[in-house]
C-alpha cells in the first residue's frame, strides 16, 4: 500500500498491466519521451521500450483507428487522447468504428481498446482542453464510458478497462490529478463497472455526480451539514454501464436528488439520470430533481470559467431548495 | 502508367508478365465470376431478395490482380465495399456474403480462420484499421501483409492522410490499393483532387505507382512487388489503379443523370475481362469451349451460393442484441427482455 494521487495511480496501473500482460501497449501524443503532458506515462518508455510505448503522429483519428487495428492483430492498446476535447477529431473512429466493430463483424472481431482522456474544467486550460463531452459517447452503443473520481478507483477501474474485451473510454478528472492522495494497493485489484459508490451518507437529499464533480459535491455536503441539511453523495463511477439499481435505491431512500455535471445542461448525462429516476423511482420522490450544470454555451476562456462551471454555491442552493420542496 | 496488356489484349513491347499463364487463367475465372455475380446480385436486388449492392463491373482487374499477390494463410484484406472477388478468393464464402446482402445477420460472419475485415461504408476509416493491423503484425513478428482498399473519393478524406502518414512512420507492412474508378457516385475524379494520387506516397516516405487498373497483369505485378517490399520490412506502397466504373455506384444510383455523353462507351473499350480473354486466346488457352465451360461452372457456383444463403436462418429480433458487447450490461439486457416480450419469445 502506498499513498497515491490520481495521476500516480494511473501510472501505477499502466505499469502493472504492461508488466503482467505483454500484449498491452500504450500509444498517443507525447506519451513516450515526455511521459505524457500530465506525466501519466512517465517512466514507461524506459521500462518497456519504444515498441510498447509509442509517440504517434499528431492525429487523433489515427491513434484510435490504428488502435482498433492493433487490437485486431492481437495486441491490447491503451490509447491516450491528450484531452477529451480533442476526441472531436477522432469522433468518427470511436463510436461508429471501435463501438461497432464486434457488431459489424458479427462477433468475428472485437476492439479491446482503452482510450484514456483527461477532461473537465477549473484549471485554466486553453479552449477544447476542458470540454466535458462524455454524454456524446453514451449514445454510441458498444462503448463503455467510465469516470473515476479517486486514486483507488482510477487504478482499479483502469485495470478493469484494459482487461475488458470491449472498448472503454476512461475519463480522467484533470482538476483532481494531483489534488489529494489516498491508499492505493500495489497489488492486483479491479473495480467493477456498473456499481455506483456511496461516498457520503445523508438522509435529506442525494447529490449525484461523477468524476471531478464528486469532489465538489462532497464540499457542498459539508456546507449543507453546517446548515443542518444532511446530504448524501453518490458517485456513479460509470455512465455506461449505469448502475440503475444503485441509483434508484439511494434516491428512493432520500426521495430528493440533485444531479451535478460539468457538461452543458441540455441532453447532458444528467438528463438521462433524471429520466431514469422518473421511470424507476417516481413514487418515492418527494421533490422535483434539480440539475446543476454548465450553461448551454461554449466552454469559455479561463477568465470566465468560474461563472460557467457548477459551483459549490449553486449546488448548495439547489440542494437547499430541493430539501425544502 | 504501368501497363503490360494493352486495350486490345496484346502484350506491350518487350513485356514479360510475371503472372504465369496458369494463374492468369485463374485470375480470369475470378474476374468472370465477379462479373456474373454482379448481374445476378443486381437482379436479386431488383426482385427484393437482396439489399443495396455495389457492382465491381469494370474494376475486376484491379480487385483480382491485386489480391492474387496475397497468401490467404498469412495476409489480410481490408475492404471498402466493392472487392467481392478478392474476399471470396481469400476465404469469405460467397454464400455468406449473399446471406449478408439478404439481411441474414448471423449467417454472414467472416469465418474464424479467414483474414478479412468486414466491409466498410464510412469511407477511408478502414485504412486506419488496416495500418494498425499491419503495424501490430509487425510488432508481434507475425508474418503477413495487409492489403487495404479505398476509392479515389475516399482518398479525399482526412483518414486517408492520417493512415498513410502513420503507415510511413511505422513502416507498416501494408499495400494501399486505390481504386481510381473515376466516379464517387456522381463526383468526377477531377473534382476529387488536382494532383495525381500515386504522387502522394512520396510525401509519406514510401513508393507510389500508377498502373492501368484494367490490366490484370500490370496490377498483379505492381501488387506482387508491393507485397514483397512489405514482406521484407521495406514498408508500405500505394498503388493507384486507374480504372473505370462500368456500372452504377450502387443499385440506388442512376448514372445516366450525370455521366457525360459517350463516357461509358469509351470506358467499355477498356474492358479488363475481354483483354485477358484475347491474350489467353493468343496463347491457345482460351476458346469458345473453355468459355462455355467456365461460364457453366460459375453459374453453378453462384446458384449454389444463392441457394445456400436462402436456406440459412433469417435474422431474428434478438439478433439486434448479439455482438454488441461481450456480455450485455444489465440495462441493455432489460431492453432485450422487453423486445422478446413484444415478439412473444425468440422469433
Amino acid at each position: 500500500m502506498a499513498q497515491r494521487n490520481i495521476v500516480e495511480a494511473i501510472r501505477d496501473g499502466l505499469a502493472f498491466e504492461m508488466e503482467r500482460d505483454e500484449r498491452v501497449i500504450v500509444l498517443g501524443l507525447d506519451v513516450g519521451r515526455l511521459g505524457g503532458v500530465f506525466r501519466a506515462t512517465q517512466g514507461l518508455l524506459d521500462r518497456f521500450g519504444p515498441e510498447r510505448v509509442v509517440d504517434t503522429p499528431l492525429a487523433e483519428g489515427g491513434i484510435i483507428g490504428s488502435a482498433l487495428g492493433l487490437a485486431i492483430s492481437g495486441l491490447i492498446p491503451v490509447a491516450e487522447i491528450q484531452f477529451l476535447g480533442f476526441t472531436h477529431q477522432a469522433f468518427h473512429q470511436i463510436g461508429p468504428q471501435l463501438g461497432r466493430y464486434r457488431y459489424r463483424s458479427r462477433g468475428r472481431y472485437h476492439a479491446q481498446v482503452t482510450i484514456r482522456a483527461p477532461f473537465g474544467g477549473g484549471v485554466r486550460t486553453p479552449e477544447f482542453h476542458p470540454d466535458a463531452v462524455e454524454a456524446q459517447f453514451v449514445q454510441a452503443p458498444g462503448i463503455k464510458v467510465v469516470c473515476p473520481a479517486t486514486p483507488y478507483d482510477a487504478k482499479g477501474m483502469l485495470l478493469e478497462a484494459i482487461r475488458d474485451p470491449d472498448p472503454v473510454l476512461f475519463l480522467e478528472p484533470q482538476r483532481l490529478y494531483r489534488k489529494g492522495r489516498e491508499e492505493v494497493p500495489d497489488s492486483d485489484y479491479t473495480v467493477p463497472f456498473g456499481k455506483a459508490r456511496q461516498v457520503r451518507e445523508g438522509g435529506d437529499v442525494t447529490l449525484i455526480a461523477w468524476s471531478a464533480a464528486v469532489e465538489m459535491c462532497l464540499r457542498a455536503a459539508d456546507e449543507l451539514q453546517r446548515e443542518g441539511i444532511s446530504a448524501g453523495v453518490l458517485d456513479l463511477r460509470t455512465l455506461v454501464p449505469l448502475d440503475v439499481e444503485g441509483l434508484v435505491s439511494e434516491v428512493s431512500r432520500t426521495g430528493r436528488a440533485v444531479v451535478v455535471h460539468e457538461a452543458p445542461l441540455s441532453a447532458g448525462f444528467g438528463a438521462e439520470v433524471v429520466a431514469t429516476l422518473q421511470e424507476e423511482a417516481f413514487y418515492s420522490l418527494d421533490a422535483p430533481i434539480r440539475r446543476v450544470t454548465a450553461w448551454d454555451t461554449p466552454y469559455p476562456p479561463a477568465s470566465l470559467e468560474g461563472w460557467y462551471l457548477p459551483t459549490i454555491r449553486r449546488v448548495v442552493d439547489a440542494a437547499r431548495k430541493t430539501a425544502a420542496a | 502508367m504501368q501497363r503490360i496488356l494493352d486495350s486490345q489484349g496484346n502484350l506491350v513491347n518487350g513485356a514479360e508478365p510475371r503472372l504465369s499463364l496458369e494463374r492468369t487463367v485463374e485470375g480470369l475465372r475470378w474476374m468472370m465470376l465477379s462479373r456474373a455475380f454482379d448481374a445476378r446480385a443486381t437482379a436479386l436486388q431488383r426482385q427484393g431478395r437482396m439489399g443495396t449492392y455495389s457492382p465491381v463491373k469494370g474494376q475486376e482487374a484491379s480487385v483480382v490482380g491485386s489480391s492474387l499477390a496475397l497468401d490467404p494463410a498469412t495476409d489480410w484484406i481490408v475492404p471498402a465495399y466493392r472487392e467481392l472477388p478478392a474476399l471470396v478468393r481469400h476465404g469469405h464464402p460467397l454464400e455468406r456474403i449473399v446471406a449478408g446482402y439478404m439481411g441474414k445477420v448471423a449467417s454472414s460472419a467472416i469465418p474464424e480462420d479467414t483474414n478479412v475485415l468486414p466491409n466498410q461504408v464510412a469511407l477511408a476509416t478502414q485504412l486506419q484499421h488496416a495500418v494498425g493491423l499491419a503495424w501490430g503484425l509487425k510488432l508481434q513478428r507475425k508474418p503477413g501483409v495487409v492489403m487495404a482498399y479505398c476509392g479515389e473519393g475516399a482518398a479525399s478524406e482526412g483518414d486517408f492522410h492520417e493512415a498513410a502518414n502513420m503507415a510511413g512512420v511505422r513502416r507498416a507492412p501494408i499495400v494501399f490499393v486505390l481504386m481510381n474508378n473515376q466516379w464517387a457516385i456522381s463526383t468526377s475524379r477531377e473534382l476529387q483532387s488536382a494532383g495525381e494520387f500515386y504522387r502522394r506516397a512520396e510525401g509519406y516516405g514510401f513508393p507510389g505507382v500508377q498502373v492501368d487498373g484494367n490490366d490484370l497483369l500490370a496490377v498483379y505485378e505492381a501488387a506482387a512487388e508491393a507485397v514483397e517490399r512489405a514482406r521484407r520490412d521495406d514498408g508500405p506502397t500505394l498503388i493507384d489503379c486507374v480504372t473505370f466504373r462500368l456500372s452504377f455506384h450502387n443499385t440506388t444510383d442512376n448514372p445516366s443523370a450525370y455521366l457525360p455523353e459517350g463516357w461509358l462507351e469509351r470506358a467499355e473499350q477498356e474492358d479488363p475481362i475481354r483483354r485477358v480473354q484475347t491474350y489467353l486466346a493468343e496463347k491457345g488457352l482460351w476458346d469458345d469451349g473453355s468459355r462455355a465451360a467456365v461460364e457453366g461452372e460459375i453459374t453453378e457456383q453462384i446458384d449454389a451460393a444463392i441457394q445456400a444463403a436462402a436456406a440459412m436462418r433469417a435474422s431474428r429480433a434478438a439478433d439486434l442484441f448479439e455482438n454488441v458487447y461481450a456480455s450485455l450490461p444489465e440495462r441493455v439486457g432489460r431492453q432485450r427482455a422487453e423486445l422478446l416480450r413484444l415478439t412473444g419469445g425468440d422469433v
